[in-house]
């Protein structure tokens, strides 16, 4: 069985994560301060610097859309519900007995079923609905007279609460995200391949390997 | 290269909106500059009073005075008698009592309770000379009092309990001569007193006010703008925009922060936005008697006590009644934080005769109305004041007591000390029905609170509303206020959503490290 070191997250991929994760966490803490959970900036500076984020994260996410759509990385995001059991199953079980992971991770297909599903839920309901309620929020207008009634929105409470709930969902990816990053090849080759792009995989024609020959390598570390 | 352009344009678009929103542009002086200038502008009256032959004449009486002033301005009396200030009533429309003449006669307040009967002494506020019960004094224009207004030596003063007459050893010569527009002292000496001493009333009117300092109020402070009550209460032939509440229905005539400041006056959009549901005094008038105390609570129960057969007061360690024999018990306040209600410039209030249907209840004198749905509808500052007052338990009415006499045995409070007598005459004087049985209930007064402005730094802080602790707004529960309000269910499905997979990455990584040095072990 051939190991070998192969490129398989790009730059901009990196900076993409990167700077996405930061984001999300500077808007999660400033958010988190407006909604009242704790003080640390005093309101007004947390409204401020979650707007400014905001702005920052929409442009990132605008950049990334142009970059999946052009590269065509974003089939790697379509949800598939073939192995998803396997990897279920691996999760559950067959991590504790170094069974080797059911998904074979390529360049062209770098994601697993379940990461797939929930990039994928990610991407199209919970950043969706954090952006949307986040631009509602921030240009809301209270109804006056002068406004049209049809499209006048007499609460934020509706914006405010499904804010908070993509707020939550997210923190709730995040933490488990957090975990999972530590069930690769070993403990920090994900980490690793996210910083540096290159992480170790098996040949690209290579059939999976047998769990025999993965425990010795385990092993052999 | 083509990476190295990618990043290189990501990282420009980041500066540029980083710039666009990060970099605080200065405040465009032009609107507040040309405010400045405007009023900064020093007013030079066409004509010299101290001049006119008229006025040098010996002025037997004050209404002598009048007339003199009427040889010019002939057309005065009629704007004059045309207004509140004169007449203590307004035409106004309320819903569900239709058109009323609404003013000092037949309205009840929560601290001397209403003028019927006590006009000698209420009369030293009235524009007026001469007020007695009959409305004999409201027909004959000589009995306007032109200098209690004009009056410029700031010397001028009404004597008290002669009916609205001055004192006559004053040099009225010399008041005449001075004339000219009004200024603080002019307004000040009726309405920072309101309610039968300073600043009792309405907490952000008070004798500190007529030579304030912009710490107190910083629109009419000395050391700044010093602005005169006219330059907000701008006045057209005697009519005098903005009023009080404690009088008034109908959202009309009003005089608003946004006649000069515009209602868009923040650099900020989010505090801009601010302004089509929150008045400028929520923020601006963080707290009210900031120099004197006022009064909030005023209980007339205990009216009447007697030391050694004599009426008596208490002070507290600031000097403000605590008690007093006449009027009963008082709670006083100092840098008082307002509270806060909706309000659309409408208001409906208790006339007597009123019948008030739950005694148990606090009756509220004048209603504000006002709610979140309602789109003209503002968040106002208020000074709320509680009393106790005198109740007619079997007529369910309040009760208007004669209060003041010049001699005893007539039945008046403050000389007889005896509610029975008092009551009686009163309801009589108002022409009320009175059962003979006096009980005492709860009333409340809203006083919206616009002056006192603080300077803009000490604004109040966002937090102070946006918190789930003490908020300011904590009363108004109408509406959905970010930081203050939360869904529960959201909130706490969302925590436990957090903690199970908290647990569930405990569980699940405890065993993946057993496995681990379980296996270990085995390999060594």
């Amino acid at each position: 069985m051939e190991k070998k070191q192969v490129y398989i997250y790009r730059s901009f991929e990196r900076f993409w994560h990167w700077m996405q994760s930061i984001l999300i966490f500077f808007l999660a803490f400033t958010g988190f301060e407006i909604h009242g959970t704790y003080s640390f900036f005093g309101f007004r500076e947390a409204v401020r610097y979650h707007n400014i984020a905001a702005y920052i994260f929409i442009g990132l996410i605008v950049f990334a859309i142009f970059w999946h759509l052009t590269t065509g990385e974003y089939k790697q995001y379509i949800p598939t519900f073939e192995n998803i059991k396997a990897q279920l199953n691996y999760y559950i079980f067959g991590i504790f007995r170094n069974a080797p992971h059911p998904t074979k991770k390529t360049v062209l297909s770098k994601l697993n079923p379940l990461q797939k599903l929930t990039y994928f839920g990610l991407k199209i309901l919970v950043i969706p609905l954090s952006v949307t309620s986040g631009l509602l929020y921030m240009f809301y207008r209270y109804p006056t007279k002068r406004g049209i009634e049809a499209i006048n929105i007499n609460t934020l409470e509706t914006i405010a609460v499904f804010h908070t709930i993509a707020a939550l969902l997210l923190v709730v990816f995040i933490i488990a995200h957090l975990y999972l990053i530590t069930t690769g090849h070993s403990v920090t080759s994900n980490l690793r391949a996210m910083l540096t792009g290159y992480e170790e995989l098996e040949g690209d024609d290579e059939p999976a390997p047998a769990p025999a020959e993965n425990k010795n390598e385990e092993k052999s570390k | 290269m083509k990476k190295i352009i990618l990043i290189l344009s990501v990282l420009g678009l980041l500066i540029v909106i980083a710039f666009g929103t990060l970099s605080q542009r200065e405040a465009d002086p032009t609107h507040l500059m040309k405010l400045k200038e405007e009023y900064s502008r020093k007013y030079t009256p066409p004509v010299d009073h101290s001049r006119f032959a008229v006025l040098k004449q010996k002025f037997d009486s004050p209404q002598d005075v009048t007339k003199a002033c009427v040889t010019c301005h002939n057309t005065t009396p009629h704007q004059v008698m045309n207004g509140n200030h004169w007449n203590w009533e307004r035409e106004e429309f309320v819903s569900g009592r239709g058109i009323i003449y609404l003013g000092k006669k037949n309205a009840i307040n929560n601290f001397c309770i209403g003028t019927t009967g006590n006009e000698k002494s209420c009369a030293k506020c009235h524009i007026g000379y001469g007020m007695d019960a009959t409305d004999r004094v409201y027909i004959d224009s000589t009995n306007i009092d032109c200098l209690i207004c004009h009056d410029n030596t700031e010397t001028y003063a009404k004597a008290p309990e002669k009916a609205g007459n001055p004192d006559m050893t004053l040099d009225l010569n010399h008041i005449a001569a001075s004339v000219g527009r009004t200024k603080r002292s002019n307004c000040g000496v009726c309405h920072f007193y309101g309610g039968g001493g300073n600043n009792v009333k309405h907490g952000d009117l008070e004798s500190a006010m007529f030579e304030p300092t912009t710490d107190l109020d910083i629109h009419m402070g000395t050391d700044g703008p010093n602005l005169q009550c006219s330059a907000c209460h701008t006045t057209r032939l005697h009519n005098i925009s903005g009023k009080l509440y404690s009088l008034s229905s109908m959202n009309i005539s009003r005089a608003f922060c946004e006649d000069c400041h515009t209602s868009t006056p923040h650099e900020d959009d989010i505090l801009n936005e601010h302004t089509i549901k929150v008045a400028c005094q929520s923020c601006h008038i963080p707290e009210y008697a900031k120099e004197n105390a006022t009064k909030m609570y005023w209980d007339w129960s205990t009216a009447g006590r007697l030391k050694d057969g004599e009426p008596y007061h208490e002070e507290d360690s600031l000097g403000n009644h605590t008690y007093i024999s006449i009027k009963g018990s008082f709670k006083w306040e100092r840098n008082v934080k307002p509270d806060y209600v909706w309000f659309n410039g409408t208001a409906s209030h208790y006339l007597q005769g009123d019948i008030i249907k739950d005694p148990s209840q606090i009756t509220v004198l004048n209603q504000l109305h006002g709610s979140y749905a309602d789109y003209d509808s503002k968040i106002v500052p208020v000074k709320i004041h509680v009393a106790k007052q005198p109740y007619d338990p079997v007529n369910k009415i309040l009760i208007k007591p004669k209060l003041y006499s010049d001699r005893k045995g007539e039945g008046a409070f403050w000389m007889d000390f005896d509610w029975q007598a008092a009551a009686k005459i009163g309801m009589r004087d108002a022409g009320l029905p009175f059962s003979g049985k006096i009980e005492f209930i709860e009333t409340a007064m809203y006083w919206p609170v616009n002056h006192q402005v603080a300077k803009k730094e000490k604004s109040v802080d966002c937090i102070e509303c946006h918190t789930t602790e003490n908020s300011r707004l904590a009363g108004l529960n109408d509406f959905y206020l970010p930081g203050r309000d939360r869904s529960e269910f959201v909130d706490t499905t969302g925590l436990i959503l957090i903690i199970l997979t908290l647990i569930g990455i405990a569980l699940h990584a405890s065993v993946r490290i057993a496995v681990h040095v379980k296996n270990r072990k085995r390999g060594n």
